[in-house]
């Protein structure tokens, strides 16, 4: 035990004394909240053109109800305008509704593509438009009609309560849960690489200096196994700690930089986006929905079960990198190869929990949410939506379960691997110095 | 009294019989030497010794009680052939964490490495770091690494390679103290001339298997040819003899090989009877490099991959 714990304080201290461990630590939350600001800015400064566009409409059937956004888009009706001199005239494009109806089919000429919110937005007026026309065909008067949707427009929001299995009725934002399990699954799915790596660099680097076999000489191979896969979890944490205190720190300085509305802007244009387009996005969505609601999510159990899924999910792969590391010589080409296999049901759970977090409780959820070699990712992802308890303990054991099974069948690898020179060893062979009999 | 009893040990992996049947013992507070060309099985052996391999059968005694690599490990300091060391490391911080592995504690490593650091004349190495060393000087720093927790039972496998002859001497000189103080060091290496320096002991190794175990001396007895080297002035008229034959013949020395039967006052009677006048006399004992190139030759260069039964 005190050699694992010397090891361990090795592998922590140069690794947190190293440049790189530096430089990453601090730059890399800079980079991200320069990056989610940046784009933030962006994807609102894009925005500000008011666009006018040129309608042509000979009969005027949309003359009277087809109503600008006065923010984003201006309908001017106009006759002399095409798709040829529209630029020349001023207007950003121009929208024909002179088409033949029976086709159902308009055409909107513009120099930039009008892109999918700009195109939804048209359609949504015309339907509008037409709704009206109905109406008032129907004989119902202009005035009661504008009265109407007066009344009527936005009137309400909605709020979704969930009924839990005490019966207290909780609010849920279904946005803040998708948000903050986007996020911490990714952070799971990312760590796990890059300190699964770190673990199999080391391990490379200890055989190909050849160091190996003067360690082994002194403590056995399972604690060098050990004390290095143990080291690289306090770094993992040191690391994920200074993170999180910096974009705490550093979200706050640029929030205060930073106009609400632009936040808000980009949180809103994120929870258009269909499926969550990256990481960033959700990040920024996060920011954003921490200030506004913070209260409706269980931080405790969510920060808990997130050091104990990157701790679990971690110990489980971190092994099989280390057994992979040392059956590998010098040629990277052989690592890549043989990381394959355990690379694989990481970036298949990252790809499950992606593809349905919009159905938490769905069959596939919670099926990979049990299972350890999906559990850390897919599980993170569906804690914010509330997972029952059953589930989150037979997870929980299973994963305990599965990284003792993998640490005990990588550490025999490891064991035989290590000492190993000359030859690539083949799945064969590690199979077999893993179950064989000692 | 013996510190190590090897018993039977035997050692196969898939495709060799890497140590078949080995036994041997080493006397405490000797020089011992391991010898055995490429691939006959030393480092295996060694391997087993330190603990790293555990063997298929057969018994490692270290001071009379079985051997536990486990507890053990104090009282061993092994440098493998294969040198390594952690590049990035401070020398300092290398040693201490070496030393600190092995048992001792952070104080006590301390004050070691300097003294042996002063010994060695690395003082201002210590915030230096490994890949900054020279290949020599590297391997000075892995020698004092092994031997820095006392060890009574040192384990060199080829300590001399790569280092140039007043290095080689300044560890060689260390190695002596060490066995003076006590210590008894199981020294592998295929460079005979060494041997004969510093051995007292040795087993000859081949194929996995033993074959030679003796002192320096006595092995250069056992296969000694009989051959005298003789200062004398002679012409090829007065050799004509059935004592001895002539192997080499220069005007002012002769080297002969005794013939069967024939003792080495036989030889001194038969010049002293032609009155030729004796300046020197004595035996030509064969070199270790003979003995070894003699037992190991007319097997391959390479050992052959063998089934295992």
């Amino acid at each position: 035990m005190n050699k694992i714990w010397l090891i361990f304080k090795r592998e922590y201290i140069t690794r947190v004394r190293n440049k790189t461990f530096l430089l990453s630590t601090f730059l890399l939350p800079i980079v991200m909240i320069l990056f989610i600001f940046g784009s933030a800015y962006f994807a609102m400064s894009s925005k500000d053109g008011l666009k006018r566009i040129a309608v042509v409409n000979d009969p005027g059937m949309f003359r009277s109800n087809l109503k600008s956004d006065s923010s984003r888009m201006l309908f001017e009706f106009t006759t002399n305008v095409d798709s040829s001199n529209f630029d020349s005239k001023g207007y950003d494009a121009v929208l024909n509704l002179n088409n033949d109806s029976a086709a159902k089919k308009f055409t909107i000429h513009s120099k930039k593509q009008l892109g999918m919110d700009g195109k939804q937005l048209i359609e949504n007026r015309l339907d509008r438009a037409l709704e009206k026309n109905e109406l008032q065909k129907k004989g119902i008067h202009k005035e009661i009609l504008d009265s109407i949707s007066k009344e009527s427009m936005g009137a309400y929001t909605i709020e979704n309560r969930l009924t839990s299995e005490k019966g207290k009725s909780e609010e849920v934002n279904a946005a803040v849960n998708y948000g903050v399990g986007f996020g911490s699954g990714i952070l799971i799915y990312i760590t796990m690489f890059i300190f699964g790596a770190m673990v199999m660099r080391g391990v490379m680097e200890e055989k190909t200096n050849r160091i190996a076999e003067v360690m082994v000489s002194s403590v056995k191979p399972f604690q060098l196994m050990m004390g290095k896969i143990l080291g690289i979890a306090a770094v993992g944490l040191t690391q994920l700690l200074l993170w999180v205190i910096l974009i705490m720190i550093l979200s706050s300085v640029a929030g205060a930089f930073l106009p609400t509305e632009v936040i808000q802007q980009a949180g809103e244009a994120n929870k258009s986006m269909p499926g969550g387009m990256g990481g960033n996005s959700a990040m920024a969505m996060k920011i954003l929905d921490i200030q506004k609601d913070i209260s409706s999510i269980n931080w405790a159990l969510i920060i808990s079960c997130f050091i104990f899924y990157f701790l679990g999910g971690y110990l489980f792969y971190a092994s099989l990198f280390a057994a992979i590391g040392s059956v590998i010589n010098e040629d990277p080409q052989e690592a890549q190869s043989l990381m394959l296999p355990i690379t694989m049901p990481i970036v298949f759970a990252f790809i499950i929990m992606t593809s349905n977090l919009n159905t938490p409780d769905s069959k596939i959820m919670v099926w990979a949410s049990m299972i350890p070699f999906t559990s850390p990712i897919v599980m993170m992802g569906r804690i914010p939506s509330g997972v029952p308890g059953w589930q989150l303990a037979v997870s929980m054991i299973l994963l305990i379960a599965g990284f003792i099974f993998t640490t005990w069948l990588a550490g025999k690898i490891y064991r035989t691997g290590i000492l190993m020179y000359g030859k690539k060893a083949t799945w064969k062979e590690m199979f077999k110095w893993a179950f064989r009999k000692s | 009294m013996n510190i190590l009893e090897l018993q039977n040990l035997k050692k196969y992996f898939a495709t060799q019989k890497a140590v078949d049947d080995i036994s041997f013992s080493i006397e405490h507070g000797s020089i011992f030497g391991l010898l055995g060309p490429n691939g006959a099985g030393k480092t295996t052996l060694l391997r087993m010794i330190t603990g790293i391999f555990y063997p298929d059968s057969g018994q490692i005694i270290l001071n009379g009680k079985k051997y536990d690599p486990v507890n053990d490990v104090g009282y061993i300091g092994y440098m493998p052939e294969e040198r390594g060391l952690y590049k990035k490391m401070k020398i300092g911080e290398q040693a201490l964490y070496l030393a600190q592995l092995k048992g001792l504690s952070k104080a006590d490593a301390t004050l070691k490495i300097k003294e042996w650091f002063v010994k060695f004349e690395m003082q201002s190495w210590w915030n230096k770091k490994v890949e900054d060393l020279s290949k020599g000087m590297s391997q000075k720093l892995q020698f004092v690494t092994t031997v820095l927790h006392e060890p009574k039972l040192i384990i060199l496998d080829e300590p001399f390679s790569g280092l140039d002859p007043v290095n080689a001497n300044l560890i060689k000189d260390e190695i002596f103290n060490l066995a003076k103080k006590g210590s008894t060091i199981i020294f592998s290496t295929h460079r005979m001339e060494q041997v004969e320096e510093i051995c007292d002991h040795i087993v000859l190794v081949n194929k996995g298997v033993k074959i030679l175990d003796g002192t320096v001396k006595d092995v250069k007895n056992k296969y000694k040819e009989n051959i005298y080297q003789l200062g004398a002035s002679t012409i090829a008229e007065n050799l004509m003899t059935h004592i001895f034959e002539v192997i080499r013949h220069q005007p002012n020395q002769l080297l002969i090989k005794l013939q069967h039967g024939s003792t080495t006052n036989d030889v001194l009677k038969y010049f002293i009877n032609q009155e030729i006048e004796i300046h020197s006399f004595n035996e030509v004992l064969p070199s270790l490099n003979d003995i070894f190139i003699k037992l190991v030759e007319g097997t391959p260069g390479a050992r052959q991959f063998q089934p295992v039964n």
